[in-house]
């Protein structure tokens, strides 16, 4: 009995760690052939990928990068934890950054209530446009992909009527822009050389822990999985998967709500026409990366960050542009390929253990029969 | 209570690492090779070849090339970035030993200004945007005066009396366009209807989403406009060729002569005229200027007076009231027109 323990716990490590391998081995060979086809060197390109990401302004621009792509991740995350697929990270985050922007550029508080009250707006107004699509799930039964898609418009054309001169912005140049947050509320930096990391790498990793210990270590979380494996079974044994289903959606808009922070109070102290859009659909990619683990996607992120970071000098070196875009296509099909591959050859290898077990015992208790049979 | 220590102590760490790897190791600045290299641009979303305002850049570029001998490096914007990848754009030109760096687009404004300010023996140049630094200079159009003249070429050869603006994106500088646009189709023609549309409120996904412009401009063709002018990048390909395909309606072209792109050659017979802005004037008597060590400085206007903006005649589709553009053109550089740049 023991032994088998044992042995079951290297299949174990075998299988986890075999998937991520086999995904990495797969991404590198097939973005090594369409580097290849483009006609360039794909060991050289390997090469100004390291060379260049492993530079300490590389390091400092790859963290600050992957803070808002972590944040998107683990709001998509809670979603898909329970099969809800929130599409609207994008639109969520950037109305509540661009109400957030609005109220710090019009008051004048003390850095230490400000900066707290700014987040707060955008986590309430990120939790409240995701909360529309919850409840007309639990209400009218609309999938929240379809409400989730076109609450994504609606916000941007909302902040694009708002964000004219004499309404909620003022020009600058050929920019809009909200009022600037003035300069005591801006969010601290970590002084590192040679440029600094952005203090808002702690809200992400507040969060992070936030989310480990919700989803892995409360009531809340059991049932918010539960949910996620089998809606029946889990109302069955008491769960109000309506709920559930509205609670998680205004989760996720929570978290969404922070993706926008560490540009506004970091980098650009306002909401302009130059706000960075599509941080959402990154984290969609970025949660299925990392399997929707807080360590995972912190991985992912990063990930995603240095492949940014030295595609940029890839161009440089004369590789296409695009080679860095179909790299984080590949790496991600790799991902998801890979642990159903792996997930399916644990479970065929779990059923024949298990059969080969049943076998033997039935053979067992097949030969103490005849023996019985014999000495009777 | 075991995974939680084990947990905390995993953040720690990465963390730790993360932070310690920062502190040391070199800088990509410190390995950089600082000689003269040329010109160094930075496209916008879009790319060289959108037939319009990359491309008018690029050209200025080619020019450049060709009649002054320097060399050239090209890096082109992604949908969906950030202002540190902007920075980090122009930063590699910089690094790199280009000079001058010339950002094309109002939004290499911000990376550019902060970035010019760590290189100050390099120029930088930006499109559409205004200095803030000694060593930058400000290469800004006013887009207004020829979308005035586009206004009045539109009035005078609708015969719906309806006629259409397309902007790419809802943003200050193509308000510009609208605003010249709709004053110079109002001035000289009261009756005649304006319509103005845009792609995308905010994403600058408006200059090369040519679909998108399609459908807009089937749109508006349904709905009885007969001319229609489209500012929006590499977009305004897609509008150009469904106007191309029903008769009697013609597209306005911008930024570049469209009627001249070969990439367009198919639609070209129904590309009425186009409000060119010589970005490639701009680009090139930058390059001139570095390459004379007299650097162009502070912010450049580039207006209908001296030619920096016009309104393109290839194609003679607009002869016959020539008179009429001319006489217009010659009221707002005599000030009598005042064109607003706000619609």
């Amino acid at each position: 009995m023991n032994k088998s323990v044992k042995n079951f716990d290297k299949d174990r490590l075998v299988l986890a760690l075999g998937a991520p391998l086999l995904a990495l081995v797969a991404a590198l060979v097939i973005t090594s052939a369409v580097i290849g086809v483009t006609g360039k060197d794909p060991l050289h390109a390997f090469y100004v990928m390291i060379d260049f990401g492993s530079k300490s302004d590389s390091q400092v621009w790859i963290i600050n990068k992957a803070i808002p792509y972590y944040l998107a991740a683990m709001a998509v995350a809670i979603g898909f934890r329970m099969n809800l697929f929130n599409i609207g990270v994008d639109g969520q985050y950037r109305i509540a950054a661009f109400f957030a922007a609005v109220v710090g550029g019009s008051l004048t508080l003390p850095g230490f209530l400000q900066i707290p009250l700014v987040i707060i707006v955008a986590m309430v107004v990120g939790a409240v446009w995701s909360s529309i699509a919850g409840l007309l799930k639990v209400t009218r039964g609309i999938h929240e992909v379809v409400t989730t898609i076109m609450l994504n418009f609606i916000a941007a054309s909302t902040i694009g009527y708002f964000l004219q001169d004499g309404r909620l912005a003022v020009k600058d140049g050929n920019l809009f822009h909200t009022p600037d947050i003035p300069a005591s509320s801006h969010f601290f930096t970590i002084p590192t050389t040679p440029d600094p990391i952005d203090g808002t790498l702690i809200l992400a990793v507040v969060t992070a822990v936030a989310f480990w210990f919700v989803l892995g270590r409360t009531r809340f979380g059991f049932d918010l999985r539960a949910v996620g494996r089998s809606e029946t079974a889990a109302s069955a044994s008491g769960v109000s998967v309506k709920r559930m289903v509205v609670t998680s959606m205004v989760l996720s808009g929570t978290i969404a709500g922070l993706v926008g922070m560490p540009t506004l109070l970091n980098k650009s102290f306002n909401y302009g026409t130059d706000f960075p859009a599509g941080i959402g659909f990154t984290g969609i990619a970025i949660a299925l990366l990392g399997r929707n683990h807080p360590i995972g996607m912190a991985l992912g992120a990063l990930l995603w960050g240095f492949l940014e970071r030295t595609g940029t000098q890839l161009e440089f070196e004369g590789y296409a542009q695009e080679i860095v875009g179909v790299m984080q296509g590949v790496i991600v099909l790799c991902v998801v390929i890979a642990y159903e591959v792996v997930r399916r050859y644990g479970l065929r290898r779990q059923q024949r253990q298990v059969g080969e077990q049943l076998a033997a015992q039935a053979r067992r208790s097949d030969t103490n029969k005849t023996k019985a049979g014999v000495s009777a | 209570m075991r995974r939680v220590t084990k947990f905390a102590a995993a953040v720690t760490t990465t963390a730790a690492l993360a932070l310690t790897a920062t502190a040391c190791g070199e800088s990509s600045t410190d390995s950089a090779g600082k000689k003269d290299k040329g010109v160094g641009l930075a496209f916008d979303v879009g790319g060289r070849d959108d037939h319009s305002f990359n491309e008018a850049a690029a050209r200025g570029l080619d020019k450049a090339e060709k009649e002054l001998g320097v060399g050239s490096k090209e890096l082109t914007a992604g949908n969906d970035e950030t202002e540190a990848d902007r920075e980090q754009r122009i930063t590699s030109l910089a690094e790199a030993g280009f000079n001058p760096v010339i950002g094309v687009g109002f939004d290499y404004g911000k990376s550019i200004n902060k970035v010019a300010k760590k290189f100050p023996k390099t120029t930088f140049g930006v499109v559409d945007s205004p200095s803030e630094n000694k060593n930058v200079a400000g290469l800004v159009f006013a887009e207004q005066e020829a979308s005035y003249l586009a206004g009045v070429a539109a009035a005078k050869k609708t015969k719906t009396k309806e006629v259409g603006f397309i902007g790419g994106v809802n943003n200050a500088l193509i308000q510009k366009f609208q605003a010249g646009f709709e004053q110079g189709v109002k001035e000289t023609d009261p009756k005649v209807k304006v319509t103005s549309q845009y792609l995308y409120p905010t994403n600058t996904k408006g200059f090369n989403d040519p679909a998108a412009a399609k459908d807009k401009a089937k749109g508006m063709l349904d709905a009885g406009n007969d001319v229609i002018y489209s500012a929006a990048g590499q977009s305004g390909a897609g509008s150009i060729e469904v106007i191309s395909k029903k008769k009697g309606t013609w597209a306005i072209g911008v930024d570049s002569d469209q009627y001249e792109q070969p990439g367009l050659a198919k639609y070209k017979d129904s590309i009425l005229t186009s409000a060119v802005k010589n970005v490639d004037v701009a680009v090139y008597d930058l390059v001139k200027s570095v390459k004379d060590k007299k650097p162009m400085k502070g912010t450049t206007a580039f207006d209908l007076k001296e030619d920096g903006v016009s309104l393109a005649t290839s194609g003679g589709f607009i002869d016959d009231i020539q008179s009429d553009i001319d006489k217009a053109k010659k009221e707002i550089v005599d000030g009598k027109i005042k064109v607003k740049d706000t619609p």
